[in-house]
């Protein structure tokens, strides 16, 4: 017989365990992982005390790997074979990219996301982030001595587009990781600076990283964290700021560039230099360029003068969020500034001008992002019993679908607060067709041509009709992680004809399988060995959520119901003891099925209690 | 409470024009406190697929009750005078005169002061209009004339992006 489990004294068994999550900011140029310990978020360092991973996969002989500090000292011995910056390739084509010329990579171009040709063979982005990811995981993993993390809440940039979304969750998941959620850097920055300062009101977050530009505006009401709008370029930060003062020095030294060496080294005395102008009125930018060492003394009036028309591109962008918010500067009752790139007197002198206040540097701009979706994560585990904060974000960017003659027909407007779904209706082009094509875009430009295809997709077997008869009804939605999916029902005639897509830029389900089989990231185990952990833990979260939800609401169901609740409860629990990954699938899905009914239940309870709280406090 | 109420139902509010915008926007943020998917991250697919159904109804019925044009359309259709603003296109000969003046002098602004000053023009007609249509829908009965109205406030709406997008590219080659 099975012995019963006795608590301590005046200690309930405690359904929520602390369960270890964390934040990461996965960056341009470095990433962090961070978590809340005894209740304040705070950053995780490495063996050697350092917070920040350097954002560098450095990809060796017989599939090994440097990843960070290692590969970043690396970069120019090995400038092929060390990727750096790669988040500007997330879910971009070649195309997308530009000019690539001062880049020390091989390219590859392929449709949807490029790749990168190294000695290990062929790298997407996506892998690249993985490694990223996968170490800063393992850290996270070391520091909580755990194996099993209960999940991540991973940072994008506000202007991410879906694809750049979609690939950066697929490397999540690639890397091991339980995505709680995609959340955007400035709001996970206004999080951490808003609950550390106790700030309420409307406040700006200007977030200039290593390789994109965020601008949001949040209303900040007792926990709740509201982005009224945002705006940016997802390819414009300090790496711009380097290419500029690169090309510049380069010129002025009479010297060219032509070997992944020499681009490299160019680069990084580009960056070194402008990061010692912070301090400096001048400094030197030194590089050995085509096995010779240059040398070019670059003046602070310098750079600014490099720097100014990146930088003006930000204004104007802030200036446009404020239009959209319908919002006045002097409205604003704090600018918040975030990214390494932000340390530029330039930037700070030129964003407080345009707000008329003073910015504020009192956070650390490279650590803000990973404190507050660490805050995040702590949050979504079900860690932070009462007062969690609420995060209401928005989509940046319109989606809509191609109309006749190349014309986009917006059905979702940017800063739509997430999640969001809108249907419209289109029709027939000619007599008779049977078929619709449908091509899903996103972006503010009138024409196709000027916006980002995400999917195309073809509607079949509309019953033959006169042109302008059928109803195409066509349905957008966005999910809290600012997913998009898309589905189309032909309704007019009764017949259904209906699609859904998803999406996806990142890997095919294959793709990762082979990923994982190849020993990828040192992921634990097989595919198989994998999945039965997952389904696992799985259990264990549902069945104790299943638990906790009858305690606090059990009221709800009558004594049957409720045994029944507590019966797919226990199977599910007893299911997650044993070894058989299907069995535990099948009594998840069984638990989902059977607590359908109580969870509308408790929804309608929360409305209920919401509306009640209001009208007590007109009386 | 079901997702088919009514906006008005489900937000708590009179079934009326005028609207308690601090009261609109408190009552969103405690339903999305209630209903966000965030709220229900460790109970499972269904749990979350649910949330989400409620999440978008909430944030539906925000959009439409905050936007004071959508907030006196939805309550014409409500009261069953439908907008149908694709095909009655019938209207005053004033206001189309006034429409064609406004574009001309859109076409003309060459810098960014001239396009404000037509911007301010437009807000103020608009401001006017509005302030009418509210009479109409919220002390008298007549909804037919709520919703010619509707239909005018839609004219102008739909010039004013017309301004904005302008301004967008004045400022951004300034």
């Amino acid at each position: 017989m099975a012995l019963l489990q006795i608590s301590e004294p005046g200690q309930a068994p405690d359904p929520h365990q602390r369960r270890v999550a964390v934040g990461i900011d996965l960056g341009t140029t470095h990433s962090l992982v961070a978590a809340v310990r005894h209740g304040v978020p705070e950053c995780l360092p490495d063996a050697e005390g350092r917070v920040l991973l350097p954002s560098v996969v450095r990809y060796l002989e017989g599939g090994r790997r440097a990843i960070g500090h290692a590969a970043r000292a690396a970069q120019a011995e090995d400038a092929e074979n060390t990727l750096a910056s790669v988040k500007r390739f997330m879910g971009r084509s070649l195309g997308d990219v530009g000019d690539t010329s001062k880049l020390p990579y091989r390219f590859i171009d392929k449709p949807g996301m490029l790749a990168i040709a190294t000695r290990d063979g062929e790298k997407s982005p996506v892998e690249f982030s993985a490694e990223i990811l996968a170490t800063l995981r393992q850290r996270a993993e070391d520091t909580f001595d755990t194996d099993e993390l209960f999940g991540a809440v991973v940072t994008v940039p506000a202007y991410f587009d879906d694809a750049q979304r979609q690939a950066t969750k697929d490397a999540a998941q690639l890397a091991g990781l339980n995505v709680l959620r995609l959340i955007s850097e400035p709001t996970a920055a206004a999080l951490a600076y808003g609950l550390d300062h106790g700030s309420e009101g409307l406040y700006a977050v200007y977030d200039l990283g290593g390789g994109t530009f965020d601008i949001s505006l949040l209303r900040l009401t007792q926990g709740v964290f509201e982005v009224v709008a945002t705006g940016g370029d997802a390819a414009l930060g300090g790496d711009d700021i380097d290419h500029a003062l690169a090309d510049w020095a380069l010129a002025d030294a009479g010297a060219t560039a032509t070997t992944p060496q020499g681009k490299r080294n160019a680069l990084v005395a580009a960056r070194a230099a402008k990061e010692a102008l912070s301090d400096a009125d001048s400094a030197a930018w030194a590089a050995d360029v085509g096995g010779r060492e240059r040398q070019v003394a670059v003046t602070r009036a310098r750079l600014e003068t490099l720097a100014r028309p990146l930088i003006d591109r930000t204004l104007a962008a802030v200036r446009k969020v404020l239009r959209d918010a319908k919002v006045a500067r002097d409205e604003v009752q704090g600018v918040v500034m975030v990214g390494g790139s932000t340390r530029m007197p330039l930037v700070r002198a030129q964003v407080s001008e345009l707000f008329g206040r003073p910015v504020l540097t009192d956070v650390n701009p490279d650590e803000v992002v990973a404190l507050g979706a660490a805050v995040q994560a702590d949050a979504l585990a079900g860690n932070a019993k009462d007062g969690a904060p609420l995060l209401l974000d928005v989509i940046a960017l319109s989606l809509g679908l191609e109309t006749m003659g190349g014309l986009v027909e917006r059905v979702i407007e940017r800063n739509s607060t997430i999640p969001v779904a809108k249907a419209q209706e289109f029709t027939t082009f000619k007599d008779g067709q049977t078929a619709m094509a449908l091509h899903i875009v996103q972006g503010e430009r009138e024409l196709v041509a000027d916006c980002r295809s995400l999917a195309r997709f073809e509607l079949r077997g509309i019953p033959p009709m006169v042109a302008g008869a059928a109803r195409i009804r066509v349905t957008f939605q966005v999910d809290a992680d600012g997913l998009l999916s898309v589905s189309a029902r032909e309704q007019a005639s009764g017949v259904e004809a209906a699609v859904v897509v998803k999406p996806s830029y990142g890997l095919a389900e294959d793709d990762i399988a082979r990923m994982l089989k190849d020993g990828f990231a040192h992921a634990a185990g097989d595919i198989a060995a994998r999945s039965l952990r997952e389904a696992r833990v799985e259990a264990e979260r549902l069945s104790l959520a299943t638990r906790a939800a009858l305690a606090a609401d059990g009221a709800l169901l009558t004594a049957d119901e409720r045994a029944a609740v507590e019966a797919l409860a226990a199977d599910t629990e007893q299911a997650g003891q044993g070894s058989d990954t299907a069995a535990i699938e099948a009594a998840l899905e069984a638990l989902g099925a059977g607590t359908e009914a109580f969870a509308a239940a408790r929804m309608n309870q929360g409305i209920r209690q919401a509306l009640a709280g209001r009208r007590v406090e007109d009386v | 409470m079901q997702l088919g109420d009514d906006d008005f139902t489900l937000f708590g509010l009179p079934k009326q024009y005028a609207m308690d915008r601090g009261a609109l926007d408190a009552q969103w943020r405690r339903l999305q406190a209630e209903v966000h998917p965030d709220r229900f991250a460790g109970e499972g697919a269904s749990a979350q697929r649910l949330a989400m159904q409620w999440a978008v109804r909430v944030n539906e019925a925000y959009q439409r009750l905050k936007d004071p044009l959508n907030r006196a359309a939805y309550l014409c259709e409500q009261r069953g005078a439908a907008i149908d603003a694709e095909r009655n296109t019938a209207m005053p000969t004033a206001f189309l005169m006034q429409q064609m003046q406004w574009r001309e002098a859109l076409d003309d602004a060459t810098d960014l002061a001239a396009v404000e000053v037509l911007d301010e023009a437009v807000l103020r007609t608009e401001h006017t209009m509005f302030a009418t249509l509210a009479a109409t829908l919220d002390d008298g009965a007549d909804m037919a004339a709520g919703a010619a109205q509707v239909r005018a406030l839609m004219f102008v709406a739909r010039f004013r992006q017309d301004i904005t997008r302008r301004l967008e590219v004045l400022d951004a080659v300034r």
